[in-house]
């Protein structure tokens, strides 16, 4: 398999599950930036704190398309308390795993919907603990040793 | 279908080349060291494989040593150069920007040893020219390295005018031809070449075999200690079957090459004027000076890893100069010095052809690459935003 990505990854990647946007959606996250070659934007639609749709965007390699795929399968239909409890390492035990060089991908994925709740808080004027939502900056990214 | 599209990486071994190393595995298996008489057969046939190639390169025969590849025959070049020129006090050492990491990782190694280096850039087609490498020579330069075609862009470098300026400034002139010989003609005397290295693997020979030429007087350095092969500068029983393999193949590429240029330089032109025609492409590399074999193209707003894995489930094998490929953070160090922006970089393709490429499977290229850039266009956001742009400023 190339890059000894698993099925799932490529099944992800081939099929992504639920690209395009929502208009007017209810929160919006964009992490990543186009020089380290990787972006991903997550649109959330949410009824009474019910994730009731999510729609992604990816610029970046097959593992940052299978990431951003998964991560809104796994949120999708969940409650939005539930969705900021969403890891990276949920998002890799669901594709049955990434090669270590890829991990940064899944940590994107988690900081986009972490990203797109936070821009829901902020909308709505939702408290919530900024902790909750503390930038992990580039400590994430392997390949910035 | 399944199309071979990544020749640069390496080449399909082809059938005369297998048939005449099998001839010396099986049967004419002895040592070309041994006094007896097999064993001088054997001797027989090693100095007709260097006559052969020395005639393919137009080089004396005598200053070929036999390698292990492409990056063994660099690295002796750089680092024997280096060290000649250190003797007499000179230790400068020129290079350009968008050498092969053989060459820029044994500049390194040189430059921890004291040696000073300095690496030319090159213009946005990739291209270093004569008048850069003179002004650059200096008292104290001991070597100048310069690539003969890029393994990644294509370009072609005016070797023959750099060779020119370094034998009037008295300086040593090497080429890494990897990615030339059996792809462009090549003549060491008429090109004022003074080392050359060779990897048998890019034209349809073995891996794991290759050669450095280097002209009379030069004494090279061993990288490896033990026998007397290879005249004492390269140790270890020389790989017959594998040498005897690169021969052939370098023949019948050199034979062949009016005929292979004709015909992939047109299969390599069509590609590129078609995928031009897909908005914000770009055409990396020197439309003119290039490899008859190389297309290398940046599809903006998308990544070059999830372009390659999309071509691969159609069967299409190609390259990338993508940081994603390489598992590194930047892009393509050669995509960087021609100037693109790390944004663009991550969205090469490098299609590499050879003499058994066909028609009917850059048709398929063809008609295949638009469909996925749109595909992968639709669901980037850095694609929506430069439309966004670009509507914004129409």
């Amino acid at each position: 398999m190339a890059m000894n990505y698993s099925e799932k990854v490529m099944d992800h990647f081939q099929n992504p599950r639920n690209v395009g946007k929502i208009e007017n959606a209810d929160g919006v996250g964009e992490v990543g930036n186009a020089k380290c070659g990787d972006i991903m934007k997550i649109y959330l639609k949410i009824d009474d704190g019910i994730i009731t749709d999510v729609k992604f965007n990816t610029f970046g390699c097959a593992s940052a398309i299978a990431t951003s795929s998964m991560a809104t399968e796994l949120i999708k239909g969940k409650p939005v308390s539930e969705a900021l409890k969403l890891t990276n390492q949920a998002v890799v035990e669901a594709l049955d795993g990434l090669p270590p060089v890829k991990i940064h991908c899944s940590v994107l994925a988690e900081e986009a919907v972490k990203a797109a709740v936070k821009d829901y808080y902020d909308k709505n004027g939702i408290e919530y603990d900024p902790a909750e939502f503390a930038d992990s900056g580039c400590d994430h990214c392997c390949r910035c040793d | 279908m399944r199309v071979y599209a990544d020749n640069a990486a390496t080449t399909h071994i082809s059938d005369n080349a297998l048939a005449e190393m099998i001839k010396y595995y099986g049967p004419e298996y002895e040592n070309a060291s041994s006094l007896h008489a097999y064993g001088q057969a054997a001797a027989d046939a090693l100095a007709d494989a260097r006559r052969r190639i020395a005639a393919c390169l137009g080089c004396d025969e005598r200053g070929i040593i036999f390698t292990s590849g492409g990056s063994e025959a660099d690295n002796q070049a750089l680092i024997s150069a280096a060290h000649l020129g250190a003797k007499k006090g000179k230790k400068h050492l020129i290079s350009t920007a968008v050498e092969h990491h053989a060459i820029l990782h044994t500049l390194d190694k040189l430059k921890k040893e004291g040696f000073e280096v300095t690496l030319l850039p090159v213009d946005s087609k990739g291209r270093v020219t004569a008048g850069q490498v003179e002004d650059a020579i200096r008292e104290d330069t001991a070597l100048v390295s310069v690539m003969f075609a890029n393994n990644e862009i294509g370009t072609v470098m005016p070797v023959k005018e750099i060779g020119a300026v370094c034998r009037e400034k008295k300086v040593l002139f090497h080429t890494d031809a990897v990615q030339a010989a059996g792809h462009l003609r090549i003549n060491v005397e008429e090109m004022n070449i003074d080392m050359l290295s060779v990897s048998a693997h890019k034209f349809h020979g073995p891996k794991g075999t290759g050669l450095l030429y280097a002209k009379r007087g030069i004494a090279l350095e061993s990288l490896i200690c033990g026998g007397a092969q290879e005249k004492g500068k390269r140790a270890g029983t020389e790989n017959l079957p594998a040498i005897m393999g690169m021969a052939t193949a370098l023949e019948d590429a050199c034979r062949n090459l009016d005929e292979y240029t004709a015909r992939v330089s047109a299969l390599r032109d069509k590609v590129i004027d078609a995928l031009s025609k897909i908005p914000r492409s770009i055409v990396n590399g020197d439309r003119e000076n290039r490899l008859p074999n190389n297309v290398n193209m940046c599809f903006e707003g998308i990544e070059g890893e999830s372009l390659l894995l999309m071509l691969d489930m159609y069967g299409i094998a190609a390259s990338s100069g993508s940081a994603c490929t390489s598992g590194s953070l930047d892009p393509s160090h050669v995509l960087l010095a021609i100037g693109l922006p790390h944004e663009t970089a991550h969205g090469s393709l490098r299609l590499t052809f050879s003499e058994y490429t066909t028609e009917e499977e850059v048709d398929y290229i063809i008609d295949k690459v638009p469909g996925i850039v749109a595909k992968l266009r639709d669901m980037s956001p850095v694609w929506e935003r430069m439309m966004k742009e670009e509507k914004a400023n129409a």
